[in-house]
């Protein structure tokens, strides 16, 4: 899923400073999960929102909406239909939602309300970890399912370097070692050997490096 | 093929090799790398200049490189994969090669978030194994990564470094056995203070028989003070520093500290010297340079091959 935070409330009352009337979305997808942008988030924020201006004496309209999907246009386009009169769009969904709603809704003020951070897993209740970087040639195949792009604090394909010790990363800040990780998986399923062969310098044009990314399926569109 | 370096020399004609590190200035000034120069003269085969060390901001390696070299000085150049692409680094490895720079140590780097620029971007491209065999392949096969041939190849001894105090510890001797087989020549090692610990790294170096494909010198830092082996062993990544050294550091009254410090360098220098295998010494006096003819005088080493 995508995690993301919010952001702090200061920025968030800057960034509307001017508005009198806003419509605050979130998403019930990713950021709903990881509790950043659904619709508990947006009507706390919404009452913060009203609050905080009313008590400076400059009252603004908050309404609130959640979309089903904030990243797909099926549930975005409605949305562009329904903006007369309001000053700003405040989503709360992660970058790319906020920038469906902003190619969609033309003319009209969106803000972000959250900071993105990672795509990542749950590791336990309240707690999020970034496990991939979508570099568009997986390699968890031959480094024991963990994943040195994103684990890996150099991203280093012939680990680990000589900052890791007692099983974390040099970054410290209880950062495991990906590393450390990949080998003792590698030595559990009897896979040590394969840590002899030198993996090649990775081809990053699949990865962010090589420009926006895009994906057709010719055989699905209409 | 012109004649190799002097650090290649010493080494290959099977010499006892002192090199010593030179930290860069954090300013423009070529008489501090002179100053620092003129401390080394006469006692060491080659002179490191460190790449940004520690991910603070310094003069270049390149540039303080070939100061040392106008000075007489047989340079290496410490290159590391943090803060350079592919195409920046062998564009640095045909320059270097160009100005007569032939020594090429190539490391990972300090993470950034340890430096004066935690906020940087990092590069992370390649790492340090693809790297070293990036520049074999230049130097042997008269190629770049991409595969495009190279008109006038580079001349380089490449080298690598290693930590063997750095954990999985059963899976050291075996990473550099990697950096061997990708094309590393010589090997400096992360400063020796756990000696123990070192002899057993180099027994597993040898029952790879990886002493007799590259040249090993060990790492040797001396310490000024109680407080610069606290910082080491508790705040630099992969530095192990044993308790009972501290506490020796710890026990001499202050003004003893610094000749303390020498004492301790001077006993790992005899007992690295004795273990089979090791080709020689790489001293980082940090900040501390003008110690280094001290160390090499009271070690025996002062006659240079
Ligand atoms: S290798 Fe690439 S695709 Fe696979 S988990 Fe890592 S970043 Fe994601
Ligand atoms: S300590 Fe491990 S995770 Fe951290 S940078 Fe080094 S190899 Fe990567």
């Amino acid at each position: 899923m995508i995690v993301a935070d919010r952001k702090p409330f200061d920025e968030i009352m800057g960034m509307i400073e001017s508005c009198e009337r806003i419509l605050l979305v979130g998403c019930n997808e990713c950021v709903t999960v990881c509790a950043a942008g659904g619709a508990k988030e947006v009507a706390l924020l919404a009452s913060q929102i009203r609050m905080k201006r009313k008590a400076e004496g400059r009252p603004v309209e908050v309404d609130e909406k959640t979309l089903e999907r904030q990243c797909d246009p099926e549930y975005v386009n409605p949305l562009a239909e329904t903006l007369e009169g309001y000053d700003a769009v405040l989503s709360i969904a992660c970058g790319c939602g906020v920038q469906l709603i902003a190619e969609t809704c033309r003319g009209l003020r969106v803000l972000p309300g959250l900071n993105t951070r990672f795509m990542g897993v749950t590791e336990e209740h309240g707690m999020w970890a970034e496990r991939c970087q979508g570099c568009g040639d997986c390699v968890l195949d031959r480094t024991g399912g963990i994943c040195p792009v994103t684990r890996c604090a150099k991203s280093i394909m012939n680990g680990p370097c000589g900052g890791s010790q007692n099983g974390e990363c040099e970054l410290r800040q209880d950062t495991p070692c990906a590393w450390q990780l990949i080998i003792d998986r590698l030595k559990a399923s009897g896979e040590l050997s394969r840590y002899g062969e030198i993996a090649k310098p990775r081809d990053w044009s699949t990865s962010r490096d090589g420009g926006p990314r895009k994906r057709i399926r010719e055989d699905m569109r209409i | 093929m012109t004649a190799p370096g002097n650090l290649e020399r010493v080494l290959t004609s099977g010499g006892f090799a002192v090199t010593a590190e030179c930290g860069p200035p954090r300013g423009a000034d070529p008489e501090l790398i002179r100053k620092k120069g003129g401390y080394l003269k006469g006692f060491v085969d080659a002179v490191n200049v460190t790449d940004n060390q520690t991910a603070v901001v310094r003069m270049s390696s390149m540039a303080s490189c070939l100061i040392l070299k106008e000075m007489g000085f047989d340079p290496v150049l410490q290159m590391t994969v943090r803060d350079r692409s592919r195409i920046a680094l062998q564009s640095d490895i045909l320059g270097a090669a160009a100005l007569g720079i032939r020594n090429i140590l190539c490391l990972s780097g300090d993470h950034q978030s340890f430096g004066d620029h935690p906020g940087a971007k990092n590069v992370y491209d390649i790492d340090s194994i693809q790297f070293i065999d990036m520049a074999r392949a230049m130097r042997d096969e008269g190629r770049l990564s991409s595969g495009a041939e190279i008109t006038v190849r580079p001349e380089i001894f490449i080298g690598c470094v290693e930590n063997p105090f750095a954990d999985p510890f059963d899976i050291r001797a075996l990473r550099l056995a990697k950096k061997i087989g990708a094309g590393a020549r010589f090997v400096q090692t992360q400063c020796v203070f756990n000696v123990e610990k070192f002899t057993r790294w180099m027994e597993m170096v040898r029952d790879l028989g990886l002493h007799e494909k590259a040249h090993i010198l060990a790492g040797i830092t001396p310490m000024k003070s109680p407080g610069m082996a606290r910082y080491m062993k508790n705040s630099v990544p992969g530095m192990d520093v044993p308790d009972h050294l501290v506490e020796r550091m710890a026990s001499v009254p202050k003004e003893g500290h610094r000749e303390e410090g020498v004492a301790i360098c001077l006993e790992t220098i005899e007992r690295v010297r004795a273990i089979e295998g090791v080709a020689g010494i790489h001293i980082m006096a940090i900040e501390w340079e003008e110690i280094v003819p001290d160390i090499v005088r009271r070690a025996g080493l002062e006659t240079r091959p």
